[in-house]
């Protein structure tokens, strides 16, 4: 996976590598290319190697110096994701804040939120979950219905309620990725009790330590507790705890799924190259190479992850250019999700029968594991359905379905 | 041929779809999936004591009721639709079908009749190691004894609830050719059998270690390569009928859920994204139970060449349309499809172990190839 990012981020690169080299040892090298957005496997070791990364300053990349980033730019943070999947490192166990929740503070948060909360994030010292999705809401987010007040008498228990008052929370989030592990919520609610869809909703960000907010494991079809759902019972937050403005969540929550559908695929897909890499050897082994039919869809699922590499870095040269990025940014999470199916598919099936045999409890090897967790895929951040409703009437005008 | 259900037929289904409904519900599955062995064996013997499941197809003189195999088919078909666990599959679609045709009339009457009763629960032990259905794939070997008997030396594994099965049908290589070998494991000494956690709990599987175990030869020495094909494509077949129920099932609660879960005020079943997502999978589920079908038709009247092709045929279509049926259901679930506690995930595991069961689809299109000369 040699690639050359040109003379002036040499250097950079050099550092990295070298960093890598020296501290990806041991235990966190016996952890290569464990886990994922949505996989909590080797979950303790992860958030160690979390914390070495942190030390090195190698966390927040691309965030301002102010807040404990490196303050460097997208190409040096590209740099940094491309030597990081070259080595095959254990994935990010602090993705959600990483990826989603902090570049969402650096966009929309206050000066206040971003000093508070962003040092935390970089330090591993405190995890976020992202309560967006409810048991009515899923796709159709804008149909949230857990409700937010403001209690002017009441006494804050966050620190830094400056403007007085509290937000009171209740209802139910669902889905929530590595809920249990969170210290943090960001909760889009709904703030106007009046209003309907997009209008009147806020996002909040809310702490799990509290009488007020009950998390509790989901398990997923392989066999991991990861995501959970949150019932939050009056649950309590400082009135200045809102991103963005009060009644303006539906920008601020639509800001964060930007993300979540841009730039934040590009780690998850460089683990896919690995995947394609494993496959080939895998089929070498089985001696699957001679048969044509296997060739072809081998060299078919080493060509998507080859493409889905050349689109991300069409669109990160775009986004480096300070252009918006093209369709192809929008068309990029339907044909990764899909075509990474595929790849896990053929990889189930030269695996053979041994591939159908699993470890005690219920253990799975990295294929199994990878290939079960591939099917949320086209679930999660925008089903694939949604994504072809947004391409087609965002990216090429079609005529809107009709809706109620 | 006629290819239609007789009303016969189409009570047998009746009846085997309530027993199952009963006796296989979801709590059912879910409590034998957990349990290292997989089988209940009161269940197993109501199965055989009043529906006659075990002996449908095994022929009257050998204590069957001599049902054709699109009726058997029937039964798979109800059996996959129901995720109905345990060794069925093994010893009827493997065990009973490898009896039948090997060339050793005293066995089929020493054995069959335990089957049928449900008195003995069966299994094939052919895939080793490397994991192959062809004849190549066979090394286990067996040796003449000083006593004139034979005796196995070797492994298996990946065998279907070879870890339970009291009568083992084992593939090996003697001096002229591949044979087939019969060992009754109560108390059979050389015999070691580890059941293998599987990826769908709903299909167990074992590993079996033969240290010079005795065993009876079935059948003249050398020639059962034949016998066993033969039993491979009736089992391809009664698979394929079995995936066709599974993804019908799968279906089912696709298109229940899409009436029900309602999006942006509206049933998700009226998207189109949905809807014609629902009725692709009906186009596989059909054109998928045209190809088990043509495949029990040909069991039941085809020749030799006929059924080989039309077996190879279901398994390349039916392993991939039930694939495709249990994701995309996984899929019209959202979320809720994705976890541990709803039962779409235990119908895609079971399409994959069934993609990996008798040979993987893209083994079978060569098969068919090879068999239709091209
Ligand atoms: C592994 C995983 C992790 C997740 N992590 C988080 C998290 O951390 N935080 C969070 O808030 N959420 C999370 N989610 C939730 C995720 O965002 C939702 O599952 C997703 O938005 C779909 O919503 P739903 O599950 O309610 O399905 P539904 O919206 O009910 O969808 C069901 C089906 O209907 C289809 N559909 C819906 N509307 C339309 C339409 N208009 N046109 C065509 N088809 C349509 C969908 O594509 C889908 O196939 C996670 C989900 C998964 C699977």
């Amino acid at each position: 996976m040699e690639l050359d990012f040109g003379p002036d981020v040499r250097d950079f690169r050099d550092e990295v590598r070298d960093w890598l080299a020296d501290h990806l040892v041991g235990e966190f090298a016996e952890h290569r290319g464990m886990g994922g957005p949505t996989d909590g496997a080797a979950w303790e070791v992860r958030l160690a190697w979390d914390r070495e990364l942190s030390a090195g300053g190698w966390l927040g990349v691309g965030w301002p110096r102010e807040y404990g980033g490196r303050g460097l730019g997208l190409l040096e943070e590209i740099v940094f994701e491309y030597e990081y999947a070259r080595v095959n490192a254990p994935y990010r166990a602090t993705v959600n804040a990483l990826d989603l929740l902090g570049p969402m503070l650096l966009k929309m948060g206050s000066e206040a939120q971003k000093k508070r909360f962003l040092p935390p994030i970089l330090g591993v010292e405190e995890l976020w979950g992202q309560g967006f999705s409810e048991p009515g809401a899923g796709s159709d987010l804008a149909s949230v219905r857990t409700r937010a007040e403001r209690d002017d008498g009441g006494t804050s228990r966050s620190s830094g309620a400056e403007s007085g008052g509290e937000w009171v929370v209740s209802g139910q989030k669902v889905w929530t990725s590595f809920g249990v592990h969170a210290d943090w919520l960001y909760v889009l609610t709904r703030t106007d009790p009046r209003s309907v869809r997009h209008k009147g909703l806020s996002l909040l960000l809310v702490p799990t330590d509290q009488p007020g907010v009950e998390i509790r494991p989901i398990r997923n079809l392989a066999g991991q507790d990861e995501f959970a759902e949150v019932f939050l019972s009056d649950a309590r937050t400082s009135a200045d705890m809102v991103v963005g403005e009060v009644g303006q969540g539906w920008r601020t929550a639509m800001a964060t799924l930007g993300i979540e559908r841009g730039t934040t695929l590009l780690p998850q897909q460089l683990t896919f190259e690995r995947e394609a890499e494993a496959l080939i050897d895998l089929a070498r082994e089985r001696g699957a190479l001679d048969d044509p039919m296997l060739r072809r869809r081998i060299v078919d699922a080493w060509i998507s992850v080859r493409i889905m590499r050349t689109t991300n870095l069409r669109t990160i040269a775009e986004l480096t250019a300070g252009r918006t990025p093209g369709a192809q940014a929008t068309t990029a999470k339907l044909y990764a999700s899909t075509r990474h199916q595929q790849l896990g598919q053929l990889a189930t099936e030269l695996a053979g029968p041994a591939g159908q045999i699993v470890g005690e409890d219920y253990a799975l090897d990295r294929r199994q594991r990878s290939f079960l967790l591939s099917l949320a895929e086209t679930i999660y951040g925008g089903s694939s359905e949604i994504q072809r409703n947004i391409i087609g009437e965002q990216v090429l005008g079609l005529p809107k379905e009709p809706r109620p | 041929m006629d290819l239609t259900f007789s009303e016969e037929q189409d009570e047998l289904r009746k009846v085997v779809r309530s027993f199952l409904a009963k006796h296989s519900d979801e709590a059912t599955v879910r409590r034998l999936a957990a349990d290292p062995q997989g089988h209940d064996p009161v269940v197993w013997g109501r199965m055989a004591g009043e529906l006659g499941l075990q002996g449908l197809a095994v022929p009257e003189e050998y204590g069957g009721s001599g049902f054709g195999y699109v009726d058997l088919g029937i039964v798979f078909e109800e059996a996959g639709r129901a995720l109905l666990g345990g060794p069925y599959f093994a010893t009827v679609a493997l065990a009973a079908e490898a009896l039948r045709r090997c060339a050793d009339e005293q066995a089929r009457h020493d054995f069959l009749p335990g089957v049928a009763s449900g008195e003995t629960v069966a299994t094939l032990a052919l895939t080793e190691d490397i994991g192959r259905w062809d004849e190549q794939g066979i090394g286990l070997t067996a040796a003449h004894d000083e006593r004139g008997g034979w005796r196995l030396t070797g492994v298996k594994t990946y065998v279907p609830d070879g870890h339970l099965a009291d009568l083992l049908l084992v593939a090996a290589r003697t001096p002229s050719g591949i044979s087939l070998l019969a060992v009754e494991t109560t108390d059979a000494p050389g015999l070691a059998r580890t059941p293998l956690p599987t990826l769908d709990q709903t299909r167990k599987q074992a590993r079996i270690e033969f240290t010079d175990t005795p065993a009876r030869l079935l059948g003249p020495e050398g020639t059962a390569w034949p016998a066993l094909e033969r039993t491979l494509a009736t089992a391809a077949v009664l698979l394929s009928a079995e995936q066709v129920g599974g993804a019908a099932a799968a279906l089912d609660a696709a298109v229940e859920y899409a009436k029900i879960r309602e999006q942006y005020g509206r049933p998700i079943g009226s998207f189109q994204g949905i809807k014609h997502k629902c009725a692709d999978m009906l186009m596989e589920i059909e054109s998928a139970r045209s190809a088990a079908y043509g495949g029990l038709w040909a069991l039941d009247t085809g020749d030799r060449t006929e059924i080989a092709i039309a077996a190879a045929l279901a398994q390349a279509y039916c392993s991939e349309a039930f694939t495709k049926v249990a994701a995309d259901n996984i899929q019209v679930h959202g979320g809720i499809g994705f976890t541990w506690e709803h039962p779409a995930h235990l119908y895609f595991k079971r399409a994959k172990s069934s993609e990996a069961l008798l040979g993987t689809p893209s083994y079978h299109r060569e098969l068919l190839a090879t068999r239709l000369g091209i």
